[in-house]
């Protein structure tokens, strides 16, 4: 079973989810801060949310397209899903829970089906208990009983262990993977939390903004010794290879020569050797924009260029200045106004070396 | 002791109950998961019978149940006998005039459900209706209970609406209310005190029973 799916969907003026990933069978993590978009996905994916375009594709079966139209609503996809506060139905037992999707089969099957389950997340004991009566481990182990007994496809937790200790939670992991074993399906693991995605990531996608930014080993995309993790970059509008050409340590500081242009920068110091390459991230908001060469500024780079684009996102006016290499610049509108900014007109970019931030590539 | 009227109300208020859970569940179901845009207009029209006097409510139903109204001639037709003045009168409007009283409760109770649980049955594979009847159902039971209660006991009250389109009959129209009223014009305290004595002691027993009841949620959500 392989997941295959392409997702865009606008939420909002500022917010549009859009993201293309496939995945294998297996855990793959799903991090990134809160509102980066991970919970939306997952709706997406498991048909709670219809996407304004794209495709989702488990195994062999299209569950959504928009040509041909393709919509399966979420009670057919056999998608499980297990949410953040678990939604645990409150005036069943446990039994009752795990069995809830079973819908109407024999009673004996039934019967036999969920306490197989249940076994093997060690709740065998536990059926006739509410959801109220147990531990959280417990009942976490519940929620996922209840979308595993309906053997899906393709399995969305949402930071399901985020609230229970280190240890029940690594043990609730060894159980789900000792499932899967068997059952070989793409598992979504959303977190926010960096241990998580160390101790249980072989594949871990990072998200920021509506997008996945990065995509690989947990020791490859999250942080590393005298490295900025990339996930921290996330977000940044303007994202520069380049190699470093000389370091000056009495300054703190460092001179970078971008790979595509050979535009210099004077960037802050960081523990890398001269000619290493780097990536150099700048936001778009952090870089003024000028209408006449600035004089007397305590900033170190200052580019002359030429306005290419500009137009209007939102409450933000985005600008593209080519400077020999291509620069995004955010302005506020009243900003914009006042500058009387039009496609063709000389600008020059102030960029403060403390808004460059340096990552080893 | 006017019995016959006791009786003419008991039975009114609990057909108007019953029809009213029928009716009103799905319509409190509409209103509280809907997004359709006019729903507004909707909320409006079902609480209008709070604030309206019960005599402007009674008059646009005698109109629309009148001979010269269709409803009224296509009853005449089926039944041989005209709809004003009747029992059957009785309980079309008094279900116009209760349908606040049932529909707010049920369909604050049923917004009240946790989203969540609904979209999680959707993905445990369940229909919209076994969604309804196993989370959304019996998660909403006080709402159901007293909005069963409160239509019963706000038509065991009414008088208004009564007057305007049942009249007086005895046994047939003669609510407890109308039976009270009558008594005072008539000068019959005794009567009017015996009959409004037990209507206050019926109404306040149903009334504390529910509110007990909805005291403990958990073991009426077990009896669900």
């Amino acid at each position: 079973m392989k997941l295959i799916a392409s997702v865009r969907k606008q939420l909002g003026p500022s917010f549009t989810l859009d993201v293309a990933l496939s995945l294998e069978p297996g855990i793959t993590m799903l991090f990134g801060a809160s509102g980066s978009g991970k919970t939306t996905l997952l709706r997406a994916l498991a048909g709670l949310l219809t996407p304004d375009a794209g495709s989702i594709t488990i195994g062999e079966r299209v569950v959504f397209s928009v040509v041909p139209p393709i919509n399966i609503p979420a009670e057919h996809r056999g998608v499980g899903y297990v949410f953040q506060q678990l939604a645990l139905f409150p005036h069943m037992t446990v039994a009752d829970n795990i069995g809830y999707g079973l819908g109407d089969v024999d009673p004996a099957v039934r019967r036999q089906q969920v306490l197989a389950i249940a076994e093997s997340f060690q709740i065998g004991h536990l059926l006739s208990r509410r959801p109220r009566d147990v531990s959280g481990g417990e009942r976490q182990r519940a929620a996922l009983a209840r979308s595993l007994v309906l053997n899906p496809t393709l399995l969305l937790l949402d930071e399901p262990l985020s609230a229970l200790d280190h240890s029940t939670q690594s043990r609730i992991i060894d159980d789900l993977r000792r499932w899967n074993a068997a059952h070989d399906i793409p598992i979504v693991y959303v977190t926010h939390a960096h241990r998580e995605v160390f101790a249980l990531g072989a594949r871990v996608l990072v998200m920021d903004q509506g997008r996945i930014v990065a995509d690989g080993s947990p020791a490859d995309v999250m942080d590393a010794p005298a490295r900025e993790p990339i996930a921290n970059i996330a977000g940044f509008e303007n994202l520069f290879s380049a190699i470093i050409v000389a370091r000056r340590p009495d300054a703190g500081t460092m001179l970078c020569r971008l790979a595509q242009m050979g535009t210099e920068l004077e960037v802050p110091l960081a523990h890398m050797n001269t000619d290493s390459s780097v990536r150099l991230a700048i936001r778009a908001g952090d870089i003024l924009l000028a209408t006449e060469e600035p004089r007397g500024l305590s900033a170190r780079n200052v580019l002359r260029g030429t306005l290419v684009a500009i137009r209007r996102e939102g409450p933000t006016v985005v600008v593209d200045v080519d400077a020999r290499d291509r620069f995004v610049v955010h302005l506020t509108p009243s900003a914009a106004d006042v500058l009387g900014l039009v496609a063709g007109k000389s600008v020059w970019l102030v960029i403060k070396t403390y808004s460059c931030r340096v990552v080893s590539a | 002791m006017d019995w016959a009227a006791l009786t003419v109300s008991l039975e009114l208020a609990a057909i108007v109950a019953g029809v009213l859970l029928v009716l009103g569940t799905p319509l409190a179901y509409w209103l509280a998961f809907s997004d359709w845009r006019w729903k507004f207009l909707v909320d409006a029209a079902v609480a209008l019978p709070l604030v309206l006097p019960p005599t402007v409510l009674g008059f646009y139903v005698l109109l629309a149940i009148g001979s010269r109204s269709p409803i009224g001639r296509a009853w005449t037709t089926l039944t041989g006998h005209s709809l004003a003045f009747t029992f059957e009168a009785l309980v079309a409007a008094s279900i116009l005039y209760s349908l606040p009283f049932a529909v707010q409760p049920i369909a604050t109770a049923f917004s009240q459900v946790d989203r969540t649980l609904l979209e999680a049955s959707a993905t445990l594979g369940a229909s919209r209706w076994r969604t309804f009847s196993r989370v959304v159902l019996p998660l909403s039971v006080e709402g159901v209970i007293a909005g069963g209660v409160l239509s019963f006991a706000h038509t065991l009250g009414e008088f208004g609406v009564v007057l305007m389109v049942g009249g007086n009959l005895p046994g047939i129209t003669r609510t407890v209310s109308i039976s009270i009223y009558d008594d005072v014009q008539g000068m019959r305290f005794e009567a009017a005190n015996e009959t409004a004595l037990v209507l206050l002691i019926f109404s306040f027993a149903v009334l504390a029973a529910v509110y007990a009841l909805l005291r403990k949620p958990r073991s009426l959500a077990t009896i669900a």
